[in-house]
């Protein structure tokens, strides 16, 4: 079983600790993982801001880079979401679809097709607010969401339950949305802010000390809303955790 | 025809704390009391799949659907009249009016009333239009359009509703309590219902099989607004047909948990035909709605109950308010119908959207609201409808970002300079993520520097 | 071409594919007996559901309504002081408390069902300042789907299911009881 690391481009330039965290762990769980080097980004900007004439080029460029693996992983919910329902930009060829389907969210690949829950090296003795980005919560359905009347469950937490001292804080509106929404940050700036302003105190005024996620692009507005808050609230992705960091 | 925008209308709104506040808390207050209506119904997603499909069947016989309520409508002796848009519904309801000489005219709350801009176009002809449902009626008073299609005037708190009472109905000015203010609008009211000439009502639904006009009302307003005056207009959209009385089953079930978590609302009003020696007119409105019906991704809005629950639990609307829409229809309903009324005016609103699909979810009749609204957003690029700036933008960003090379240049530098820039230089008006965020920290090297350099024995592609 | 054909004709044109339209299934009541689920939610709503007193309902109403003046009944096995054969819709604005008689109850919704018939006025159960409504309490059934499987029902030119008094909750979400319509509804559980 050969997979591709696919590291989003945010990633890729402002937390490369999240890729080395996502890979590291991969590696620790037996997979093969390649990283196609010539690898960028899978073309959401441009698709969420409805260009596809724009969006052509890099999503070809994803199939040609992500081609003839058995799986492609990404430490990201929205990527994810993307390659699989909005990668459509470029004709619709067997290679095509068949990165698509092939592409998976680091917890559905972990919990689903590696079925793993224990994490024995890893250790996190703090107050967690888990944080369900949209794409993987409501699109992904990695988690139960609110809106939708269904039986519990939870990918993430089934992931992070049994890590050794973690502990979590129950935030009044677990799953609202963060207010990231890619552009909408910045063409929509007032509403984005005050959506961040409120989800990042939501989580402090229930004990969060850190807030956790495995979208690090909702986790990047939500620390530069609580840096500019002054909120003493960390933030981390959910592969760190699981690859043993500590803090 | 300028464009709408949402974005500089929701900074106002949101500096407005109070009322911020108080409009966020609310409207997730209903969203929380829907949850526990619908955690209640073990049968509340087959309901929602019930609904939905009923809707697209009705819609794709929509033809058949409306000459069986017309037959069935001019059997119980109402009269039924056709308006193809706006500007002839508002014509065909004064031509009613005029031909009774009717002069004073109450009416229950409709969308669809105020998607024609009929109060102006009758008031500018001498009828005198009054609002009946109280926070369309305080809305009217102040000169401003309903915010919310279920509570009008919830971006007001009770002190606003003293001023306007007080400026418009003679009330103390002082007090604000929200019984007084609201026996106030009572008590005006009432003289008005006695008297009118014609009363009118929109429809939540419109039963194919009967004939029927149902109105689903918190206040009894509808109910006085038809068993008074000798005259009564019931104005529909085409989209408000379902086929049978059981269907009702399944809808009035759904509207009411849905937009306020109340099982259904105080009163369900069946009006069928005129009481003896008065007259019932109906007049079915397209105004765009037959057009909707051939867009192969946006007819499923035409399921749409306006039972509100998608602005409910939209994180954009409860801080923005329903007036930055600038539109009739507002919050996700309002994002993917207000298009195709107006495609550039509001080209904006398909972008004051995460895109998080909490709409989607709680919409009883499983309209894909998020879905519709990530189409509309490559209508309009496709039809060069973007602000300049974004189109350049996203023009750069699928240059550099289908290119390897460039892609690289770009994230490898990006770091480099970033540190050393003084905090006016980072965060000044241009740089809109600074405004209310610290941008994020540029790291020393990107991931792909450090797999070079700790995996590169690998001999990856 | 008229309106009505123009319309017609775009939206043949337009309707997309038929779906089928769905069968509506029977879905399971809760436990417990109709009638307490009726009571909860008649109360819920902001209604009073009382039993028939030994001593009648005129001096139920009495009791009620200390204050009343104009009492205007529809419902032929009680008496009230002000006749409604021959009335306006608007004279009965100066009524104090109407009395009907509903045909039957919901007990999902606690909900009443009134018909113009019921009313006499239809204007009865809106200008009324109270309104008291005899119910069978053997005429209870389970759910609106229950309710609305009997078309029959809704042959009425003017139906109505009332479940509580008028309210509204418009200014600041504070919920007022007598909004437009009647300020207070009490069901009284009494067989015709």
């Amino acid at each position: 079983m050969k997979a591709a690391l696919f590291v989003p481009c945010y990633v890729d330039a402002f937390f490369p600790e999240v890729g080395i965290a996502t890979l590291e762990l991969l590696e620790r769980l037996g997979v093969d993982v390649a990283y196609p080097l010539d690898q960028t980004c899978c073309g959401q900007p441009m698709g969420n801001s409805g260009c596809r004439d724009d969006a052509k080029a890099t999503e070809a460029l994803f199939v040609k880079n992500f081609g003839g693996f058995d799986y492609v992983v990404s430490p990201s919910g929205s990527c994810t979401h993307h390659v699989r329902e909005h990668l459509t930009s470029i004709p619709q060829t067997k290679a095509v679809k068949q990165v698509r389907e092939r592409t998976y969210e680091l917890v559905e690949f972990v919990h689903d097709v590696l079925n793993v829950r224990e994490f024995p090296w890893a250790e996190f003795p703090h107050t967690v607010g888990l944080h369900n980005g949209c794409a993987s919560l409501r699109a992904l359905r990695t988690a139960k969401m609110s809106e939708i009347a269904e039986p519990a469950f939870s990918k993430p937490l089934d992931l992070l339950s049994k890590v050794r001292g973690i502990r979590f804080a129950k935030p009044a509106r677990p799953d609202e949305c963060c207010g990231f929404g890619g552009t909408f940050s910045v063409f929509e700036e007032p509403v984005s802010a005050k959506m961040g302003y409120d989800k990042v105190s939501d989580h402090h005024k229930a004990g969060a000390e850190y807030i956790v996620s495995a979208d690090m692009s909702c986790l990047m507005h939500q620390k530069g809303c609580a840096e500019r808050l002054g909120l003493p609230i960390k933030f981390i992705h959910i592969a760190q955790i699981l690859n043993g960091t500590r803090e | 025809m300028k464009r709408i925008d949402h974005s500089e209308a929701s900074s106002k709104f949101i500096k407005a704390t109070d009322h911020l506040d108080f409009h966020d808390k609310r409207l997730w207050d209903l969203r929380q009391k829907r949850d526990r209506e619908s955690g209640a119904l073990p049968e509340w997603e087959a309901l929602r799949s019930l609904a939905s499909a009923i809707k697209e069947h009705t819609l794709t016989h929509l033809s058949q659907y409306l000459e069986e309520f017309e037959r069935n409508a001019v059997k119980n002796g109402a009269t039924v009249h056709w308006a193809t848009d706006a500007a002839e519904h508002n014509q065909v309801v004064y031509d009613i009016l005029r031909s009774r000489g009717a002069r004073t005219l109450v009416k229950a709350k409709s969308m669809l009333t105020d998607e024609c801009e009929m109060r102006p176009f009758l008031t500018n002809r001498g009828i005198e239009v009054m609002e009946t449902d109280l926070g369309e009626r305080i809305q009217q008073l102040d000169d401003e359009p309903p915010s919310h299609i279920v509570v009008p005037a919830v971006h007001k708190l009770r002190g606003d509703v003293a001023r306007v009472f007080a400026d418009t109905l003679g009330t103390d000015r002082k007090n604000s309590d929200v019984h007084y203010l609201a026996e106030s609008q009572r008590r005006h009211t009432r003289p008005y219902f006695l008297k009118a000439d014609a009363g009118m009502t929109g429809a939540n639904f419109a039963v194919a099989e009967t004939g029927s006009v149902v109105v689903c009302t918190n206040e009894g307003n509808a109910d006085l607004s038809v068993h008074l005056p000798n005259l009564y207009i019931a104005c529909i959209g085409i989209e408000k047909i379902i086929p049978r009385i059981e269907h009702l089953g399944v809808f009035v079930r759904m509207l009411s948990r849905s937009a306020l978590g109340s099982p259904i609302t105080q009163l369900t009003s069946h009006f069928r035909a005129p009481r003896k020696g008065t007259q019932m007119h109906i007049v079915l409105v397209d105004n765009g709605r037959a057009e909707r019906l051939g867009m192969a991704d946006f007819w499923y809005s035409l399921k749409c109950i306006r039972c509100g629950a998608c602005m409910n639990t939209c994180p954009v609307y409860r801080r923005s308010g329903g007036l930055s829409y600038g539109a009739t229809y507002s919050g996700p309903i309002g994002v993917i119908i207000d298009p195709t009324f107006n495609l550039r005016k509001y080209s904006a609103l398909p972008f004051a959207s995460t895109l998080n699909g909490s709409c989607t979810h709680v919409c009883p009749v499983k309209i894909n609201i998020h879905e519709q609204i990530y189409k509309w957003r490559e209508v309009i690029a496709a039809r060069h409808q973007l602000p300049f700036v974004k189109q350049e933008a996203m023009r750069v960003a699928g240059k550099v970002l289908s290119s390897p090379k460039l892609y690289r240049a770009a994230v490898e530098t990006t770091g480099a300079g970033i540190e050393h820039l003084p905090r006016f230089m980072m965060y000044n008006k241009l740089n809109a993520w600074g405004r209310q965020r610290e941008v994020p920290t540029a790291p020393p090297y990107t991931f792909r520097q450090w797999y070079l350099k700790n995996r590169a024995d690998r001999g990856k592609k | 071409m008229s309106s009505r054909d123009e319309i017609l004709a775009r939206v043949r044109r337009n309707q997309p594919a038929a779906v089928a339209l769905p069968s509506l299934p029977v879905f399971a009541q809760p436990a417990g007996p109709a009638i307490e689920r009726f009571k909860a939610g008649v109360t819920r709503m902001g209604g009073k559901v009382v039993d028939p007193p030994a001593d009648g309902i005129e001096a139920l109403v009495e009791r009620l309504f200390p204050d009343a003046k104009v009492i205007a009944s529809a419902a032929t096995e009680v008496r009230g002081n002000r006749a409604l054969a021959k009335a306006q819709p608007a004279d009965l604005a100066d009524v104090d408390v109407g009395i009907v008689r509903a045909l039957f109850g919901v007990a999902e919704t606690g909900s009443v069902w009134l018909t113009d018939r019921q009313f006499g006025v239809d204007s009865l159960g809106f200008l009324a300042q109270h309104l008291v409504v005899l119910l069978d309490p053997t005429r209870i059934v389970g759910s609106l789907h229950d309710a609305y499987r009997d078309a029959g029902a809704f042959d009425a030119r003017y139906g109505v299911f009332m479940t509580g008094p008028s309210a509204t909750a418009d200014i600041e979400g504070i919920l007022i009881h007598g909004a437009q319509g009647v300020r207070s509804l009490t069901v009284v559980l009494a067989a015709p």
